[in-house]
């Protein structure tokens, strides 16, 4: 399994297709970065202005590299999973159009280990790219902005994090987003497995992100009872619960809490339950395949 | 000793096309195999059922004496295969596509190992050249690399002259001929050319739209003094009962209109003596066709589509 793992990251990491995501995901944060040294303010006053009336923000503080990070991640974890589908997407079906799939199938080992190890090796791309992510989202942002505390609105609530507290929450919420583009990739190994291009089940794939997230922001009670609680994009922000801090009874924020860490739990239990069901039925449709590529 | 492969009874069904239909055969250690059949004749499909790739709707395939389906992995460490097109990873070299292939088939080839196996197909010059930059005969060159770089005791062929230019085809050929001759492998290559088969095998296959027509020796089936000899009678379809009960059941050719036998004309007398004993009404023998001329006219007339194998 190691060996066949070891090959799918090869073949993943040798195709320049997959450098795109990597060059996007850095254009779009040096863009974002460069934006906010600019204008961090004004941007600031346009996302937090509603709260003038109610509290007194601190702009020119909380202009850090946290919040910049903070800021980058809800502009781009909406967007990344396209990035994922496109190497993803391209895992079973790009062999099959390759016409090296029946090359892969009639070697000596079981359909199983080869899926499993294209999903895993699917799994590591996108540990990589978050990575990559964290590195120039995180990093580059501290280097430019420095660091400070962080100031995140819920709806007609303000969380002030004291730095010494955030950089745990960005950890974790790097480690939330992978497990919601690992969703994503194993939508798009489904796809992949049942499709004999690679364009279907990318465009597929974004095409299901695109509408169920659209689903999952309408405020319509009758999704929101009947929908979106089924919908794997519903918890795909759940990463944000770890920005909302505890607070205790004296209205005092309690350092390293979470406001609702039940909420966070049931989002990556839903979401670890997708990532079973759509390898479970990647396996159970790939080892019955007719390869005919 | 068994067979290399023993196939038995195998069929599949694509909806509601019969690509293979009951067909049964046997490759024998050092053989060189002639698969042939025109396009759409089921080549392909059965290949792939021997690779796995496809699921047979029925019948069984033992290969090296074993079941396919319970020692699938034993049984293909033994098999290397080019099939159709040799596809490889464009973006990778000819080098890596080999070790890469080396690997998957459980062996830890070192460089001048695999630099040996790109020499013997003649593409020591272009080893470390991108696929995509590669014609289709080195394609084709390179793809029959892969498929004997791990020395597989079985090697199937599946078209492997297809694309190639006439000096291709005689290099493949002469390659084929030599990997059974000096190396000992058995070997299944499947062709829509006669010429190709008669040239290459020892023993051979005709599959038409699915079924088995004929199977043996190419030096006997292609036999000039041979022919297939036409019967029609007043009832074709008892005669053709009473025919599997005789002597003459072996020579029984499937399909067709009438009654076919491919057998010596010499033997056409004591046919219509049988025939006439049988209380057969004969209307027509005609032993006009040779063996060749009634293969390439099953060769040569359009076939229907084989979806699994186009």
């Amino acid at each position: 399994m190691w060996t066949l793992l070891q090959i799918e990251l090869y073949k993943i990491f040798r195709k320049p297709r997959t450098y795109i995501a990597f060059g996007a995901i850095a254009a779009f944060i040096l863009l974002i970065q460069l934006a906010l040294l600019v204008n961090g303010k004004q941007y600031l006053q346009f996302v937090l202005g509603f709260l003038d009336d109610s509290f007194e923000i601190p702009y020119d503080k909380i202009n850090n590299g946290y919040w910049i990070c903070f800021a980058i991640l809800n502009l781009l974890l909406i967007h990344v999973p396209i990035l994922v589908a496109l190497v993803a997407g391209d895992i079973v079906s790009g062999e099959a159009n390759m016409g090296t799939l029946r090359l892969l199938v009639s070697k000596p080992i079981s359909r199983t280990q080869l899926l499993l190890a294209k999903f895993l090796a699917a799994v590591a791309y996108v540990i990589v790219l978050l990575t990559w992510m964290a590195l120039i989202a995180l990093g580059l942002s501290i280097a430019l902005f420095g660091t400070g505390d962080v100031v995140v609105a819920k709806a007609m609530e303000l969380h002030q994090i004291e730095q010494h507290d955030v950089l745990w929450r960005y950890f974790a919420a790097f480690g939330f987003a992978a497990l919601a583009l690992v969703v994503v990739a194993s939508l798009s190994l489904l796809l992949s497995t049942v499709s004999e291009n690679s364009i279907g089940p990318i465009v597929a794939t974004v095409c299901i992100i695109i509408v169920c997230t659209l689903i999952s922001e309408m405020q319509i009670p009758l999704y929101d009872k009947y929908l979106k609680p089924y919908l794997f994009t519903t918890y795909m922000l759940g990463w944000k619960g770890f920005f909302y801090i505890g607070v205790d009874d004296d209205g005092q924020t309690i350092r390293g809490s979470v406001q609702n860490a039940s909420a966070i739990f049931k989002c990556i239990g839903v979401l670890v339950a997708y990532v079973i069901g759509f390898v479970t039925a990647s396996v159970l449709l790939f080892r019955k395949k007719d390869i005919l590529s | 000793m068994p067979a290399i492969i023993q196939v038995e009874h195998l069929s599949k069904r694509f909806n509601d096309i019969n690509a293979v239909d009951d067909l049964s055969f046997s490759v024998e250690q050092g053989d060189v195999y002639g698969f042939l059949g025109q396009n759409g004749a089921g080549k392909s499909t059965t290949i792939r059922m021997l690779l796995t790739l496809v699921r047979p709707s029925a019948g069984s395939i033992r290969v090296f004496g074993n079941e396919l389906s319970s020692h699938r992995a034993a049984i293909l460490r033994q098999v290397g295969a080019v099939i159709e097109r040799p596809d490889l990873y464009k973006y990778l070299s000819a080098y890596d596509n080999l070790a890469l292939f080396a690997r998957m088939s459980g062996i830890k080839a070192k460089k001048d190992f695999l630099l040996e196996q790109l020499r013997m197909v003649g593409l020591e010059d272009r080893a470390f050249s991108k696929v995509k930059t590669f014609s289709q005969g080195m394609k084709q060159r390179l793809g029959i690399a892969v498929a004997l770089v791990h020395d597989p005791k079985l090697i199937i062929l599946d078209e492997p002259s297809n694309g190639l230019d006439p000096q291709g085809i005689a290099d493949m050929r002469n390659l084929v001929i030599r990997l059974s001759r000096d190396r000992g492998k058995t070997i299944l290559v499947s062709s829509h050319l006669l010429s190709e088969v008669e040239l290459m095998a020892n023993r051979m296959l005709i599959l038409h739209k699915g079924k088995k027509v004929v199977e043996g020796l190419v030096s006997e089936l292609l036999d000039p003094s041979r022919s297939v000899v036409h019967v029609e009678t007043d009832n074709d379809e008892a005669i053709r009962t009473k025919l599997l009960q005789t002597k003459w059941s072996r020579f029984l050719q499937p399909g067709g209109n009438g009654i076919q036998l491919a057998m010596s004309k010499h033997e056409v007398p004591a046919l219509v003596s049988d025939l006439v004993g049988m209380g057969a009404g004969i209307r027509r023998v005609d032993p006009a066709h040779s063996l060749e001329d009634y293969f390439l006219s099953l060769t040569t007339q359009p076939g229907h589509v084989d979806a699994a194998a186009n």
